[in-house]
Protein backbone atom coordinates (compact mmCIF):
# COMPACT_ATOMS: atom_id res chain seq x y z
CA UNK A 1 0.00 0.00 0.00
CA UNK A 2 1.26 3.32 -0.87
CA UNK A 3 0.55 6.98 -1.63
CA UNK A 4 2.67 9.19 -4.48
CA UNK A 5 2.10 12.15 -5.02
CA UNK A 6 2.74 14.80 -8.21
CA UNK A 7 1.88 18.28 -7.98
CA UNK A 8 1.58 20.16 -11.25
CA UNK A 9 0.32 23.83 -10.42
CA UNK A 10 -3.10 23.82 -8.79
CA UNK A 11 -3.78 19.94 -9.74
CA UNK A 12 -2.27 17.28 -7.23
CA UNK A 13 -2.66 13.73 -8.79
CA UNK A 14 -2.45 10.90 -5.33
CA UNK A 15 -1.70 7.73 -7.29
CA UNK A 16 -2.34 4.98 -4.53
CA UNK A 17 -1.90 1.34 -4.74
CA UNK A 18 -2.01 -1.63 -3.04
CA UNK A 19 -5.51 -2.81 -1.28
CA UNK A 20 -7.80 -0.27 -0.27
CA UNK A 21 -9.67 -1.77 2.85
CA UNK A 22 -10.78 -0.83 6.25
CA UNK A 23 -7.18 -1.91 7.20
CA UNK A 24 -5.26 0.16 4.66
CA UNK A 25 -7.27 3.25 4.75
CA UNK A 26 -6.35 5.17 7.73
CA UNK A 27 -2.94 5.21 6.58
CA UNK A 28 -4.29 6.25 2.98
CA UNK A 29 -6.13 8.89 4.41
CA UNK A 30 -3.45 10.42 6.73
CA UNK A 31 -1.24 10.52 3.75
CA UNK A 32 -3.66 12.29 1.24
CA UNK A 33 -4.60 15.15 3.93
CA UNK A 34 -0.87 15.46 4.57
CA UNK A 35 -0.73 15.93 1.00
CA UNK A 36 -3.48 18.29 0.10
CA UNK A 37 -2.63 20.65 3.28
CA UNK A 38 0.82 20.59 2.18
CA UNK A 39 0.30 21.65 -1.27
CA UNK A 40 -3.76 23.14 -1.24
CA UNK A 41 -4.38 21.89 -4.88
CA UNK A 42 -7.81 23.10 -6.37
CA UNK A 43 -7.90 19.64 -7.97
CA UNK A 44 -7.49 16.31 -6.35
CA UNK A 45 -7.18 13.58 -8.92
CA UNK A 46 -7.07 10.31 -7.24
CA UNK A 47 -5.56 7.84 -9.36
CA UNK A 48 -6.74 4.46 -9.18
CA UNK A 49 -4.75 2.56 -11.50
CA UNK A 50 -2.57 0.32 -9.03
CA UNK A 51 -5.63 -0.52 -6.41
CA UNK A 52 -6.73 -4.36 -6.88
CA UNK A 53 -9.29 -4.18 -4.59
CA UNK A 54 -11.49 -1.64 -2.75
CA UNK A 55 -14.94 -1.71 -0.73
CA UNK A 56 -16.83 0.61 1.38
CA UNK A 57 -14.02 1.74 3.56
CA UNK A 58 -12.31 3.26 0.38
CA UNK A 59 -15.73 4.66 -0.54
CA UNK A 60 -16.04 6.42 3.26
CA UNK A 61 -11.97 7.23 2.52
CA UNK A 62 -13.16 8.82 -1.38
CA UNK A 63 -16.08 10.98 0.78
CA UNK A 64 -14.13 11.70 3.37
CA UNK A 65 -11.39 13.76 0.79
CA UNK A 66 -14.24 15.30 -1.09
CA UNK A 67 -15.62 17.35 2.43
CA UNK A 68 -12.15 18.27 3.38
CA UNK A 69 -11.60 19.32 -0.66
CA UNK A 70 -15.05 20.85 -0.75
CA UNK A 71 -14.28 22.96 2.58
CA UNK A 72 -11.80 24.43 0.90
CA UNK A 73 -13.35 24.82 -2.91
CA UNK A 74 -11.59 22.45 -4.45
CA UNK A 75 -12.33 19.67 -6.45
CA UNK A 76 -11.96 15.73 -6.94
CA UNK A 77 -11.73 13.65 -9.36
CA UNK A 78 -10.81 9.48 -9.90
CA UNK A 79 -9.18 7.97 -12.26
CA UNK A 80 -8.56 4.57 -13.67
CA UNK A 81 -10.49 2.71 -11.02
CA UNK A 82 -10.35 -1.38 -12.56
CA UNK A 83 -14.08 -3.02 -13.16
CA UNK A 84 -14.55 -4.10 -9.71
CA UNK A 85 -13.86 -0.76 -7.90
CA UNK A 86 -15.91 1.09 -10.62
CA UNK A 87 -18.83 -1.37 -9.65
CA UNK A 88 -18.52 -0.45 -6.10
CA UNK A 89 -18.79 3.50 -6.94
CA UNK A 90 -21.61 3.20 -9.06
CA UNK A 91 -23.49 1.27 -6.38
CA UNK A 92 -22.03 4.52 -4.34
CA UNK A 93 -22.78 7.05 -6.58
CA UNK A 94 -19.29 8.42 -6.18
CA UNK A 95 -20.16 10.01 -9.92
CA UNK A 96 -21.88 12.50 -8.09
CA UNK A 97 -19.11 13.97 -6.02
CA UNK A 98 -16.25 13.31 -8.33
CA UNK A 99 -15.86 12.97 -12.28
CA UNK A 100 -15.05 9.95 -12.79
CA UNK A 101 -12.92 8.84 -15.51
CA UNK A 102 -12.23 5.14 -16.39
CA UNK A 103 -9.35 5.94 -18.79
CA UNK A 104 -6.45 7.86 -17.69
CA UNK A 105 -6.60 11.75 -17.10
CA UNK A 106 -7.33 14.38 -20.23
CA UNK A 107 -4.17 15.93 -20.87
CA UNK A 108 -5.95 19.79 -20.83
CA UNK A 109 -6.80 18.74 -17.36
CA UNK A 110 -3.46 18.61 -16.22
CA UNK A 111 -1.40 21.24 -18.21
CA UNK B 1 -30.44 -27.99 -1.21
CA UNK B 2 -27.48 -30.74 -0.85
CA UNK B 3 -24.11 -29.80 -0.04
CA UNK B 4 -21.68 -30.99 -1.89
CA UNK B 5 -18.76 -29.34 -0.41
CA UNK B 6 -17.51 -26.97 2.99
CA UNK B 7 -14.81 -25.10 4.46
CA UNK B 8 -14.26 -23.24 7.83
CA UNK B 9 -12.44 -21.22 9.09
CA UNK B 10 -12.24 -19.27 12.43
CA UNK B 11 -10.41 -15.96 12.58
CA UNK B 12 -9.42 -13.13 15.05
CA UNK B 13 -10.79 -9.82 14.10
CA UNK B 14 -7.60 -8.07 13.65
CA UNK B 15 -8.10 -5.69 10.65
CA UNK B 16 -5.14 -7.42 8.53
CA UNK B 17 -7.34 -10.62 8.18
CA UNK B 18 -9.27 -8.47 6.06
CA UNK B 19 -7.50 -9.37 3.14
CA UNK B 20 -6.93 -13.41 3.96
CA UNK B 21 -10.35 -13.87 4.71
CA UNK B 22 -11.85 -12.92 1.22
CA UNK B 23 -8.69 -14.55 -0.99
CA UNK B 24 -9.47 -17.27 1.22
CA UNK B 25 -13.16 -17.81 0.70
CA UNK B 26 -12.46 -16.82 -2.99
CA UNK B 27 -9.83 -19.80 -3.16
CA UNK B 28 -12.11 -21.98 -1.69
CA UNK B 29 -14.83 -21.26 -4.25
CA UNK B 30 -12.31 -21.69 -7.38
CA UNK B 31 -13.31 -25.19 -7.55
CA UNK B 32 -17.13 -23.80 -9.84
CA UNK B 33 -14.74 -21.98 -11.98
CA UNK B 34 -16.32 -18.38 -11.55
CA UNK B 35 -15.78 -15.20 -13.46
CA UNK B 36 -13.70 -12.47 -12.89
CA UNK B 37 -16.55 -10.90 -11.95
CA UNK B 38 -18.49 -13.09 -9.84
CA UNK B 39 -14.57 -13.94 -7.98
CA UNK B 40 -14.37 -10.46 -7.26
CA UNK B 41 -18.49 -9.52 -6.02
CA UNK B 42 -17.81 -12.66 -3.49
CA UNK B 43 -14.70 -10.81 -2.48
CA UNK B 44 -15.97 -7.28 -1.68
CA UNK B 45 -18.88 -8.73 -0.15
CA UNK B 46 -17.11 -11.11 2.11
CA UNK B 47 -14.49 -7.99 2.73
CA UNK B 48 -17.54 -6.06 3.75
CA UNK B 49 -19.10 -8.92 6.18
CA UNK B 50 -15.90 -9.31 8.00
CA UNK B 51 -15.07 -5.55 8.40
CA UNK B 52 -18.18 -5.23 10.04
CA UNK B 53 -17.07 -8.16 12.63
CA UNK B 54 -14.03 -6.13 13.14
CA UNK B 55 -14.95 -2.36 13.12
CA UNK B 56 -18.44 -3.53 14.78
CA UNK B 57 -18.68 -6.09 16.76
CA UNK B 58 -15.62 -6.42 18.27
CA UNK B 59 -15.54 -2.49 18.49
CA UNK B 60 -13.59 -2.68 21.69
CA UNK B 61 -11.74 -5.97 21.90
CA UNK B 62 -10.56 -8.64 19.52
CA UNK B 63 -13.13 -11.67 19.31
CA UNK B 64 -13.50 -14.74 17.45
CA UNK B 65 -14.80 -14.68 13.49
CA UNK B 66 -16.46 -17.68 12.10
CA UNK B 67 -16.33 -18.73 8.24
CA UNK B 68 -18.29 -21.41 6.65
CA UNK B 69 -18.53 -21.39 2.72
CA UNK B 70 -20.37 -24.09 1.49
CA UNK B 71 -20.78 -25.73 -2.62
CA UNK B 72 -24.58 -26.43 -2.88
CA UNK B 73 -25.90 -28.13 -5.57
CA UNK B 74 -26.83 -26.18 -9.11
CA UNK B 75 -23.53 -24.39 -8.48
CA UNK B 76 -24.89 -22.03 -4.76
CA UNK B 77 -22.83 -20.90 -2.85
CA UNK B 78 -23.26 -19.98 0.37
CA UNK B 79 -21.61 -17.82 2.88
CA UNK B 80 -21.70 -17.63 6.45
CA UNK B 81 -19.86 -15.13 8.50
CA UNK B 82 -20.44 -15.22 12.71
CA UNK B 83 -19.52 -13.32 15.41
CA UNK B 84 -20.21 -12.99 19.10
CA UNK B 85 -20.09 -9.57 19.64
CA UNK B 86 -22.19 -6.82 20.33
CA UNK B 87 -25.06 -7.36 17.91
CA UNK B 88 -27.43 -5.02 16.19
CA UNK B 89 -30.64 -3.87 18.32
CA UNK B 90 -32.43 -2.68 14.79
CA UNK B 91 -31.70 -4.70 11.78
CA UNK B 92 -33.67 -3.26 9.23
CA UNK B 93 -32.36 -0.07 10.38
CA UNK B 94 -28.59 -1.26 10.14
CA UNK B 95 -29.18 -2.52 6.77
CA UNK B 96 -30.72 0.75 5.26
CA UNK B 97 -28.69 2.25 2.38
CA UNK B 98 -26.13 5.08 3.82
CA UNK B 99 -26.97 4.21 7.77
CA UNK B 100 -23.86 3.97 9.47
CA UNK B 101 -23.24 4.13 13.75
CA UNK B 102 -20.01 5.44 13.43
CA UNK B 103 -19.37 8.26 12.21
CA UNK B 104 -16.39 9.49 11.36
CA UNK B 105 -15.40 8.13 7.71
CA UNK B 106 -17.91 4.96 7.12
CA UNK B 107 -19.96 5.53 3.92
CA UNK B 108 -22.76 3.14 5.54
CA UNK B 109 -22.81 1.19 2.73
CA UNK B 110 -21.75 -2.78 3.81
CA UNK B 111 -24.91 -3.93 3.94
CA UNK B 112 -25.49 -2.24 0.54
CA UNK B 113 -22.90 -3.84 -1.32
CA UNK B 114 -23.70 -7.34 0.07
CA UNK B 115 -27.12 -7.04 -1.22
CA UNK B 116 -26.36 -6.15 -4.27
CA UNK B 117 -23.48 -8.06 -4.87
CA UNK B 118 -24.59 -11.48 -3.64
CA UNK B 119 -27.96 -12.93 -4.69
CA UNK B 120 -29.45 -13.58 -0.93
CA UNK B 121 -28.10 -11.75 2.01
CA UNK B 122 -29.64 -12.81 5.35
CA UNK B 123 -28.99 -11.06 8.12
CA UNK B 124 -29.45 -12.89 12.08
CA UNK B 125 -28.28 -10.58 15.34
CA UNK B 126 -29.34 -10.41 18.82
CA UNK B 127 -27.82 -7.84 21.22
CA UNK B 128 -25.16 -8.80 23.70
CA UNK B 129 -25.07 -12.14 21.96
CA UNK B 130 -23.71 -11.69 18.32
CA UNK B 131 -24.73 -11.31 14.36
CA UNK B 132 -24.96 -14.22 11.91
CA UNK B 133 -24.70 -12.86 7.86
CA UNK B 134 -25.60 -15.27 5.80
CA UNK B 135 -25.26 -14.90 1.79
CA UNK B 136 -25.82 -16.96 -0.86
CA UNK B 137 -24.91 -16.74 -5.31
CA UNK B 138 -24.90 -19.11 -8.00
CA UNK B 139 -22.05 -19.32 -9.36
CA UNK B 140 -22.97 -19.40 -14.00
CA UNK B 141 -21.96 -22.83 -15.69
CA UNK B 142 -20.01 -21.63 -18.14
CA UNK B 143 -20.52 -24.50 -21.54
CA UNK B 144 -16.64 -25.09 -22.06
CA UNK B 145 -16.01 -25.28 -18.23
CA UNK B 146 -16.49 -27.76 -15.69
CA UNK B 147 -19.94 -28.11 -14.85
N1 LIG C 1 -21.44 -7.67 12.79
C1 LIG C 1 -22.01 -6.57 13.29
N2 LIG C 1 -22.13 -6.40 14.63
C2 LIG C 1 -22.71 -5.29 15.15
N3 LIG C 1 -23.20 -4.27 14.41
C3 LIG C 1 -23.11 -4.38 13.07
C4 LIG C 1 -22.52 -5.52 12.44
N4 LIG C 1 -22.61 -5.36 11.10
C5 LIG C 1 -23.21 -4.17 10.91
N5 LIG C 1 -23.53 -3.58 12.07
C6 LIG C 1 -24.26 -2.30 12.24
O1 LIG C 1 -24.92 -2.01 11.01
C7 LIG C 1 -24.53 -0.73 10.54
C8 LIG C 1 -24.52 -0.74 9.01
O2 LIG C 1 -23.51 -1.59 8.52
P1 LIG C 1 -22.87 -1.28 7.09
O3 LIG C 1 -21.77 -2.24 6.83
O4 LIG C 1 -23.96 -1.21 6.07
O5 LIG C 1 -22.30 0.21 7.25
P2 LIG C 1 -21.00 0.68 8.07
O6 LIG C 1 -20.17 -0.50 8.44
O7 LIG C 1 -21.42 1.55 9.17
O8 LIG C 1 -20.22 1.54 6.96
P3 LIG C 1 -19.34 0.96 5.74
O9 LIG C 1 -19.57 -0.52 5.67
O10 LIG C 1 -19.87 1.67 4.52
O11 LIG C 1 -17.93 1.32 6.06
C9 LIG C 1 -23.20 -0.44 11.17
O12 LIG C 1 -22.95 0.94 11.26
C10 LIG C 1 -23.37 -1.11 12.54
O13 LIG C 1 -24.08 -0.27 13.42
MG1 LIG D 1 -19.62 -1.96 7.07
Amino acid sequence: MSVKTEVNGDVMIAYLSGELDHHSAKQIREEIDAAIEANMPTLLVLDFKDITFMDSSGIGLVMGRYKVLSQNGAELSITNPSPQIYKVMQLAGLGRLAKIEKGGLKNETVK
Amino acid sequence: MKQLNKFTMTLLSRSSNESFSRVAVTAFIAQLDPTLEEINDIKTAVSEAVTNCIVHAYKNEIGKIYISVRILECNVVEIKIRDKGCGIADVEKAMTPLYSSEGGERAGLGFTVMQSFMDSLRVSSREGKGTTVTMKKRISVRLNGNA
